[in-house]
């Protein structure tokens, strides 16, 4: 049986995903990156491997995320492709007339907006990085509150309480005086999910379009809190897909089956890939003023990927 | 002797430093800005103020370093602080200890006294009026050649078989420019980089996208403050106009509007019907301009914080409505990382191709 794998290496999780020729989801997992992908990639790929349905072959393999030209190059992928182009994929697969995405990861916010099933706009959170999931993961951290735990408090909330959202550093103080005058947890919480969603609406958000269906993805759509506060806030109700925190690696699995039926072949190194030795290294070049700072990546002893010089005379040519 | 130097844009400091010697001074040319430009600029500048101050700044301090002693810079007309920025950089450098002279030029349309005493503080060869012309046609005929093939390599780069051949070629021809004199050396230089470029092996079947960049003309026109965006959209297939170059606005500003400076101004009249400082009128007449030519995107370059480009940016959703063009804004920093715009460049070229194979349903 054909199969396809799909990765996403993310700041925060990184994702795994087997599909099926007729696009059944045979594996899912979400790991956290935990700043070490290399490692994650493999113990990911060696739980993946065990979990296989006997007599599956890897058809061809994709990678997105922050760290797609690092899991890329390691596992052979057909395709290394943006998480952008990767979401909005995987979406129209699951929601066929999906209109508008909203997508909420670790360091990233996106909006995508498709129209009869092509991508026709998309922004992305530029200079802050307020209101994604590591602010909500440290704030969860600050009040004791398990993280899964998040959005069940928030919609006990009887009358949220109003927190700023433009900037972490505001949103942390408000919530700080909000708690030492004596408001409850779960108005607090509820708070903080709509200054989010405030200010990803009005960031991210702006000057777009956004018309049902609405698709809420990426991990922060775990969290009913925020989904509860798009809905008030656009009036709209939104669809959590079922495998809302892997869509990117399920349409980068996507993508790897559609250039493999051009292609022919696969470049996929198989699942040995997990007991093979990588390990990265990095140096200065002095090429120019630039200084940039070079990172190499080994398998063995044979350099696989190299990148970070800003002019790419460093890149590997068959890399990419 | 004076030691002179001026803002880095681009390539075009090969023609100033051949004009200023020509007229007697010893010139410290600024080094492309790098990592310590960009440390130095950010340490002494105003925590607000925009990107390319900060940059200058640090190219100032580091030819003070290397001993100029003044420095040549531009004025500006319109609500943009860009216009103070040469008395602000003054008084930082004072601050700082360094005792520099600003000779700063602003339109001479505008200001023609200033121009003239400006000339005469730069003579220091004592040269007739009649051959400081002539040295200036030269120095404006080598930034045209200069500027002439940096455009055909932005054709050419999506094209190339192989990668970096279009990089290697243009560098090899930017030195063949700077080391012509005359005005036939240069304009042979001109030509045989231009023949070394069109015989790059190119690819005719590739599908190359054309997308127009518009934006604040110092981060526009030196690719170390905008992680060479027009070099990794050519490695991405896409062909790159850039809607200002020295040539273009010099010319605007010196003499005479061009007739292309007007239709930029009609096209944007009906969003913006005042100068709003800088180039943020430019950014929409020209989004608007490049949709009529059938362009496939726009991408707008701003520092961040830069209001004129700030007010385009909100403009530019209507106007990409209105004319069906998609845009995609980056407001530049400090920011040396070069994975985020990356992903978006990838991104929004993935869109432009999507919405060229699937036309008919948008």
């Amino acid at each position: 049986m054909k199969a396809y794998l799909g990765i996403d290496v993310g700041s925060v999780s990184t994702n795994i995903v087997i599909v099926s020729e007729t696009g059944e989801i045979l594996t899912s997992l979400y790991l956290r990156t935990r700043g070490r992908p290399i490692e994650v990639i493999q113990e990911g790929l060696k739980t993946a491997a065990r979990s296989a349905p006997a007599g599956m072959i890897i058809a061809g393999a994709g990678t997105t995320g922050s760290g797609r030209y690092l899991a890329g190059v390691m596992i052979g992928a057909d395709i290394i492709k943006n998480e952008i182009t990767t979401h909005a994929v995987a979406a129209s697969m699951l929601v066929p007339d999906v209109q508008t995405i909203l997508e909420i990861g670790g360091q990233d916010s996106k909006i995508i907006i498709l129209r009869n099933g092509i991508v026709t706009d998309f922004a992305m959170n530029t200079i802050c990085a307020a209101g994604t999931g590591s602010f909500l993961d440290q704030q969860a951290n600050r009040l004791n509150i398990p993280i899964t735990r998040f959005g069940e408090l928030a919609l006990q909330s009887g009358k949220p309480v109003r927190i700023a959202g433009r900037c972490t550093v505001f949103a942390e103080s408000d919530m700080v005086h909000k708690q030492q005058m004596g408001h409850r947890i779960p108005d607090i919480i509820n708070g903080l999910c709509e200054a989010l969603v405030r200010n990803y609406l009005n960031n991210v958000g702006k000057g777009k379009e956004i018309l049902p269906p609405v698709v809420f993805q990426g991990g922060v759509a775990a969290n009913s809190g925020i989904r509860a506060a798009f809905e008030r806030a656009l009036n709209l109700p939104v669809v959590v897909p079922g495998y809302f925190n892997v869509m990117g690696a399920i349409g980068a699995a996507q993508l790897a089956k559609e250039t493999v039926a051009r292609t022919k072949t696969t470049r996929f190194k198989g699942f040995a890939v997990t007991t093979l030795s990588f390990r990265s290294g990095s140096f200065e070049c002095d090429g120019c003023p630039n200084v940039c700072e070079v990172v190499e990546i080994y398998e063995g002893d044979r350099v696989i990927g190299r990148w970070g010089s800003r002019c790419g005379k460093w890149d590997l040519e068959d890399a990419l | 002797m004076p030691k002179i130097t001026f803002p880095r844009m681009g390539e075009s400091y090969r023609a100033f430093k051949m004009l200023l010697n020509d007229m007697g001074n010893e010139v410290v040319v600024p080094s492309r800005p790098g990592k310590h430009t960009l440390n130095l600029g950010v340490k002494y500048a105003p925590e607000f103020a925009c990107f390319p101050l900060k940059i200058l700044l640090g190219t100032y301090l580091e030819t003070a370093q290397a001993g100029a002693d003044t420095i040549i810079t531009t004025g500006g007309v319109g609500p943009c602080r860009a216009g103070l920025y040469a008395q602000l950089h003054h008084k930082i450098l004072q601050d700082l200890g360094y005792e520099m002279k600003m000779i700063v030029f602003e339109p001479p349309r505008l200001h023609p006294l200033n121009f003239i005493h400006n000339i005469r503080a730069l003579n220091k060869a004592r040269l007739s009026i009649r051959s400081i012309i002539a040295h200036i046609k030269r120095a404006w005929r080598k930034v045209k050649a200069l500027d002439n093939v940096e455009k055909l390599s932005h054709v050419i780069r999506p094209r190339e078989i192989t990668r970096r051949s279009t990089t290697r070629v243009y560098r090899q021809a930017l030195n063949w420019i700077d080391e012509a004199y005359t005005i036939n050396q240069i304009e042979e230089a001109e030509a045989s980089a231009l023949t070394a470029l069109n015989k790059i092996p190119q690819d005719p079947t590739r599908e190359v996208l054309k997308v127009g960049i518009v934006g604040e003309i110092y981060v526009l026109l030196e690719p170390a403050s905008n992680l060479e965006i027009e070099e990794t959209l050519g490695n991405l297939g896409v062909e790159v106009e850039r809607s200002m170059f020295l040539t273009g606005w010099t010319r605007d500003n010196a003499w005479k509007e061009t007739t292309e400076g007007i239709t930029v101004k009609d096209a944007a009249a009906p969003y913006i019907p005042e100068l709003l400082g800088g180039h943020g009128r430019d950014s929409i007449g020209n989004t608007v301009l490049y949709a009529r030519r059938g362009f496939d995107g726009v991408i707008q370059l701003a520092p961040f914080t830069c209001i004129p480009e700030i007010v385009a940016r909100t403009i530019l959703p209507r106007v990409s409505r209105e004319h069906n063009i998609p845009f995609l804004t980056f407001f530049l920093d400090e920011q040396t990382g070069k994975a985020g715009m990356t992903t978006r460049l990838e991104a929004f070229v993935d869109l432009l191709r999507r919405r060229k194979q699937i036309p008919q349903i948008i």
